[in-house]
């Protein structure tokens, strides 16, 4: 009793050192990613940029529990940490964002964050919210006719509760116990509406009206998210059926280049959130438990630094798609 | 070869690519015990359990949206629509998803899934149980449109659907389910997406037209024939999207006439887009103003009987607008 008590939060879930620093660097490597994309938005080299900014604890503590191209998953539009954990690149991402020829998504079809891999089992992701949820129950049904033990992770914002495709899934999906996980990272803005008047009452309440369970978690700290995903991830491989999780984060940047969020928000509620980012509170935690150091940080730091600007360098220097290839690849071949 | 009729026909294609494909699936409202609505998957759930033929809730997006995800782990499912009317909660799914899965991903994702949905006018049908909404999903790049209308092309037409790699919406128009028989092939026959068929060759006019109207034309062009020794080549388009034009165009190309025919709203219709392609690339050879025949542009089909008849268009009309075109 008093050996569980002292020991520390990873060592319960069975998380070794190197599980932990790659955890990190994943999350480290999506803000790095990411704050580059901003820079090249600037500069007027990327035409839009949507953001993950704020909601990498969520993202890389949920999918951590995934088996890159076993299990499936339907990121939305901010999951560029999720992607880039399950083997994504930055070089990818940033081909993406230029909308060049090489772009692993679409080759420059769709807009930056619509992510796609064939080979990764990340399927290919639209605009409209909440398409997803249906698809991925389907998906998981798929895996439950054939006895495997594969599971799907369906991911949206907390907006993406509000339509009837959310609902229909989860009631699907409770009716046939599909091997699904819901993550509904709420970051409390859709574009401008705060969450107040996106959702009544609890999203993570909803899933006992489904029958199944639904658990609210600190989005922010990443290993209470892996907590919650990892009992989810087992539950449906064992066939016990689905699992929600509303994952509370905060979204830290507008909602995309074409926003301005001064519109809407103040300035101090995002300073506030600022404290609570999840990288800083992931490095805390790292210190405090001896398993990371200042120069450690900053050699890996560093290190992620030049690839990504070389990522980011190759992808400004790729071609685009011819134009004609736009009438490319509308039908399969029969 | 056994006589059947288009509905026996739709089921015996679907029993077929259950037993040879085991990837192939049934999913949709009623399809399971009762069969269907229309008795069309009648003893499959029986022969291939619950699961393969899955009641599903009453939520249209969910079929759809959860045909494509079954679709991308390893299945061929068969999503039904129980009417075409109940068809728009699935827009989304069918228009931005399903149809733009392989563009978008550039090659990376097919969506191998059939949506089957009785459309047309039927006795008692009224608003919702009527409509045709082709010409909703006609202009949907990356989406088949499928409407056969004789049961030997619909089974073999349903098989080519559901090995097709890509979406297809597959419209069974209801009031024929049970109007004629014939023989029906029991393997083997092939009819592939992308072919037109010509009914009824002949010089004078051309009908092109597809569904319950399909039937209609071909009885006033054997009339016309015999009475007035009028003959009319007829046309059915089988896939209305992307669509065989060249067959279209070749028999204009002999005859100089064109009627198209059939039971949607005028404006805006598959018949308009006919007519359009027609206009621009048989031009020359045109020896009248193309026609088309169609419903009135109001909602749909009304619940009493005279207000349905005269909805749809008639024999008399169809004649009239033959005779119209061959005095030219």
């Amino acid at each position: 009793m008093t050996t569980e008590k002292t020991r520390a939060r990873h060592e319960t879930l069975d998380l070794e050192e190197a599980d932990l620093k790659s955890i990190y660097r994943a999350m480290l490597v999506a803000r790095r990613v990411d704050e580059r994309s901003w820079i090249l938005n600037r500069q007027g080299k990327a035409a839009f940029v949507i953001s993950c900014q704020g909601q990498e604890a969520a993202q890389i503590g949920a999918a951590y529990n995934l088996r890159p191209g076993h299990d499936y998953l339907y990121p939305y539009y901010r999951d560029s940490g999720m992607t880039l954990l399950l083997g994504q690149t930055p070089r990818g991402q940033f081909l993406s964002l230029m909308g060049k020829k090489e772009d692993p998504n679409s080759a420059g079809r769709q807009m930056p964050g619509h992510f796609s891999s064939r080979e990764l089992n990340i399927v290919t992701s639209s605009a409209p919210v909440g398409v997803q949820y249906p698809q991925a129950a389907g998906t998981a049904l798929a895996f439950k006719m054939r006895g495997e033990d594969g599971v799907v992770m369906a991911c949206g914002g907390e907006a993406s509760t509000s339509g009837g495709d959310w609902h229909e899934a989860m009631n699907f999906s409770g009716i046939h116990d599909l091997p699904v996980i819901f993550l509904v990272e709420n970051n409390v803005y859709a574009i401008s509406v705060p969450s107040k008047f996106q959702v009544a009452g609890s999203i993570a309440k909803r899933a006992e009206g489904y029958g199944f369970p639904g658990h609210e978690v600190d989005g922010n700290d990443v290993l209470a998210v892996y907590e919650a995903a990892k009992e989810a991830v087992e539950r449906a491989r064992r066939g016990d059926g689905p699992t929600l999780i509303e994952a509370k984060t905060y979204r830290m940047t507008a909602h995309s280049s074409d926003d301005d969020d001064r519109r809407y928000r103040e300035r101090e509620e995002i300073e506030a959130w600022r404290l609570k980012d999840p990288i800083i509170r992931f490095e805390k935690y790292l210190f405090e438990n001896g398993l990371l150091d200042e120069d450690e940080k900053e050699a890996m730091d560093a290190e992620i630094k030049a690839f990504v600007a070389e990522a980011s360098d190759y992808a400004e220097n790729a071609p685009f798609a011819d134009p004609e290839e736009a009438l490319d690849r509308v039908y399969a071949e029969v | 070869m056994a006589e059947k009729n288009l509905l026996q026909a739709i089921h015996d294609g679907l029993a077929e690519e259950m037993r040879s494909d085991e990837s192939v699936m049934i999913l949709g409202e009623d399809v399971g015990r009762a069969g269907g609505v229309f008795r069309v998957t009648q003893g499959l759930q029986e022969e291939f359990g619950p699961e393969r033929v899955l009641d599903t809730p009453l939520a249209e997006s969910l079929i759809v949206g959860s045909a494509i995800g079954l679709s991308v782990n390893g299945m061929r499912p068969v999503a039904e629509i129980q009417f075409a009317d109940f068809i728009p909660p699935a827009f989304d799914q069918i228009v931005n998803e399903a149809a733009k899965f392989y563009y978008r991903s550039n090659g990376a994702w097919t969506v191998p899934i059939t949506i089957r949905a009785p459309y047309g006018v039927v006795p008692g049908g009224a608003l919702y149980h009527s409509q045709s909404i082709e010409a909703w999903f006609c202009n949907t790049p990356g989406l088949k449109v499928v409407a056969p209308t004789f049961p030997a092309d619909a089974k073999a037409m349903l098989k080519s659907a559901i090995r097709d790699p890509n979406p297809v919406l597959f419209l069974e128009h209801k009031r024929t389910y049970r109007l004629i028989k014939e023989d029906v092939p029991e393997d083997g026959h092939e009819v592939p997406l992308n072919k037109a068929r010509v009914h009824r060759e002949g010089g004078d006019i051309t009908v092109v037209s597809y569904g319950l109207m399909l039937y209609t034309a071909l009885e006033v062009a054997g009339k016309l024939s015999e009475e007035l020794g009028i003959e009319t080549e007829v046309v059915e388009p089988r896939t209305l999207y992307p669509m065989d034009r060249e067959t279209i165009l070749n028999s204009v190309k002999k005859t100089g006439k064109l009627l198209v025919i059939s039971e949607a709203n005028i404006t805006g219709s598959v018949s308009g887009e006919i007519a359009a392609i027609v206009s621009q690339e048989a031009f020359e050879w045109l020896d009248a103003p193309v026609i088309r025949l169609g419903a009135p542009d109001v909602p749909a089909a009304a619940f009493a009987k005279p207000m349905m008849d005269f909805f749809v268009p008639s024999a008399e009309k169809i004649e009239a607008a033959m005779l119209e075109l061959a005095r030219y």
